[in-house]
């Protein structure tokens, strides 16, 4: 009677396998310090500029839409500490994911899925290396560790793009934006905005890797593939930051 | 008088099922070293599972695999890399990595596999050997996709056999390629079995490639093929494969004297 949930919870349970298997390989030799590297560089360096783009963009936007909302209550003045207190703690990390995920964890699901439809995977596991060692692990090093930096970069740049609108159509001088931007922000809104990006990059390279890995149906599944891991790992994402917020508004 | 070569492969009842599947169904089957073995099945039959699982990169769900006298169903993923390092392997489609050179793909093993570490330079000339082997040697720096399906092919025989393997599985080694190349990769085959004595196992579905393994040796002198001579043909098995289970076990003679519709679909009989 259950059948139809048994595939969904078999599902759930490699997932944690692998995450399981990916992390404790993270102390275990051998270390695979190129791929890391290489990783750290397409995932990194790669999301670079979209990560700017959004990031200026969304700060600027802030900014105008609030502007026209605290100018009824005369608060005009106060938009530098709403931005950056918005971006901080939830638009810089969940935005910055979001890109990530659509380019990287789709990266992942493409590269290794087409990698187990043509037998590579079953070749590097009988040549000798284990491929969540040596795809995996990797992956999921290079995203814990760029994914906060590129959220820093995006919180950094959406603030100075709402100073851009506070200062050329607000009218407001940059010591009155950057001071109340800088003030607002507390200990406990850097950390909620460094725990977030770190927590999604584990959803980014495992959902990515999970869904690859998984792969089977030739070419086609591996389209499959690739919308799977975008779709899960966005929503996999909303519910992190749903739970951790919870979490830090509490604290 | 009976084989009292060791036991290269031994399947005992091994069943391997997927989800909703039995890929393979109850099977028993003993290789001996020297041995060549030809499997053959229809699509689906379960060729490439049972060599998957001799791989130990599936496991059966009952059963027990044997690999140089060596239990290995309930080993774990890092205790077979020294069993699979003894053991070269030939994927359908020839398997190699795409992101890697020539050059890394036939070293792969000998860079992973714990049990083979060697130097670089002792490395880059056992590379360098293996493709000489296969008559690629000018192909080093080459990606995989630079090469046409035949000459890939090739760089996988030549990455099965870089480490000297007691024991060689090709996958439909002849599998879409035309038949003036198809004769050059079973040429290969026959090649590695000869000069190394290699046991030998080969799934494929065209009988004309097991035909070749049972009936022809390698002449290093004219670096040819020539017909029959030193007794393979007595040590070569033909096996056939339906639906996961095997439905037959014999010599060339007898399969050809079967009168099976499906066992009789893979011998082409001289009109």
């Amino acid at each position: 009677m259950l059948d139809w949930l048994k595939s969904p919870v078999l599902a759930v349970q490699d997932f944690f396998l692998l995450a399981g298997r990916a992390i404790g390989n993270v102390a275990r030799r051998p270390h695979y310090g190129s791929d890391i590297y290489l990783q750290m560089d397409i995932i990194g360096v790669g999301s670079l500029p979209i990560v700017i783009m959004t990031g200026f963009f969304s700060g600027a936007v802030m900014a105008m839409q609030l502007a026209k909302a605290l100018s009824q209550y005369g608060a005009v003045g106060q938009v530098g500490q709403v931005v950056s207190i918005t971006l901080v703690r939830e638009l810089g990390p969940v935005l910055t994911a979001l890109l990530v995920a659509g380019r990287n964890a789709s990266g992942m699901a493409s590269e290794l899925g087409s990698m187990k439809v043509t037998e590579q995977i079953d070749a590097m596991r009988a040549l000798g290396t284990d491929p969540i060692q040596k795809l995996v692990t990797p992956r999921l090093i290079a995203t814990c560790t760029v994914l906060p930096l590129l959220t820093i970069i995006a919180d950094f740049v959406g603030i100075f793009g709402g100073f851009l609108i506070a200062f050329f159509l607000l009218n407001l001088t940059p010591s009155e934006y950057w001071s109340r931007a800088w003030q607002a922000l507390e200990w406990l809104d850097v950390a909620q905005g460094l725990v977030k990006p770190f927590a999604f990059a584990f959803a980014i390279a495992l959902v990515g890797c999970f869904y690859g890995l998984r792969t089977t149906g030739g070419t086609q599944g591996v389209g499959r593939a690739t919308t799977q891991a975008v779709v899960v790992s966005s929503v996999v994402i909303f519910f992190l930051t749903f739970f951790l917020t919870r979490i830090f508004v509490n604290l | 008088m009976p084989n009292q070569e060791p036991l290269v492969l031994e399947f005992e009842n091994v069943t391997v099922r997927f989800e909703d599947s039995t890929a393979v169904d109850r099977l028993s089957l003993a290789m001996r070293a020297g041995e060549t073995c030809i499997l053959f099945g229809a699509a689906g039959s379960g060729k490439t599972v049972l060599l998957k699982t001799a791989l130990g990169l599936l496991r059966p769900a009952a059963g027990r695999v044997r690999v140089f006298g060596q239990d290995i169903t309930a080993l774990r993923e890092r205790e077979l890399f020294d069993i699979r390092s003894r053991i070269g392997v030939l994927f359908q489609e020839g398997g190699l990595f795409d992101s890697l050179t020539i050059e890394e793909n036939v070293g792969y093993p000998l860079a992973n596999q714990p049990a083979l570490r060697c130097s670089p330079e002792e490395m880059r000339r056992r590379v360098e050997e293996a493709l000489r082997f296969v008559e690629l040697e000018h192909t080093l720096e080459k990606v995989p996709s630079e090469l046409s399906g035949g000459m890939r092919r090739r760089v996988g025989i030549a990455r099965a056999v870089v480490t000297d393997p007691r024991l060689v599985l090709y996958d439909s080694p002849t599998a879409g390629l035309d038949p003036i190349t198809a004769f050059t990769i079973m040429t290969l085959i026959v090649k590695e079995r000869d000069l190394k004595n290699t046991t030998t196992a080969l799934a494929t579905h065209r009988y004309q490639d097991g035909s070749v393994l049972a009936n022809f040796r390698y002449n290093p002198a004219t670096g040819t093929l020539e017909p029959g001579g030193n007794g393979h043909a007595g040590r070569t098995r033909f096996l056939v494969l339906k639906e996961g289970r095997l439905v037959f076990e014999g010599s060339q003679a007898e399969l050809e004297a079967s009168t099976d519709p499906y066992i009789a679909r893979f011998v082409k009989r001289e009109e």
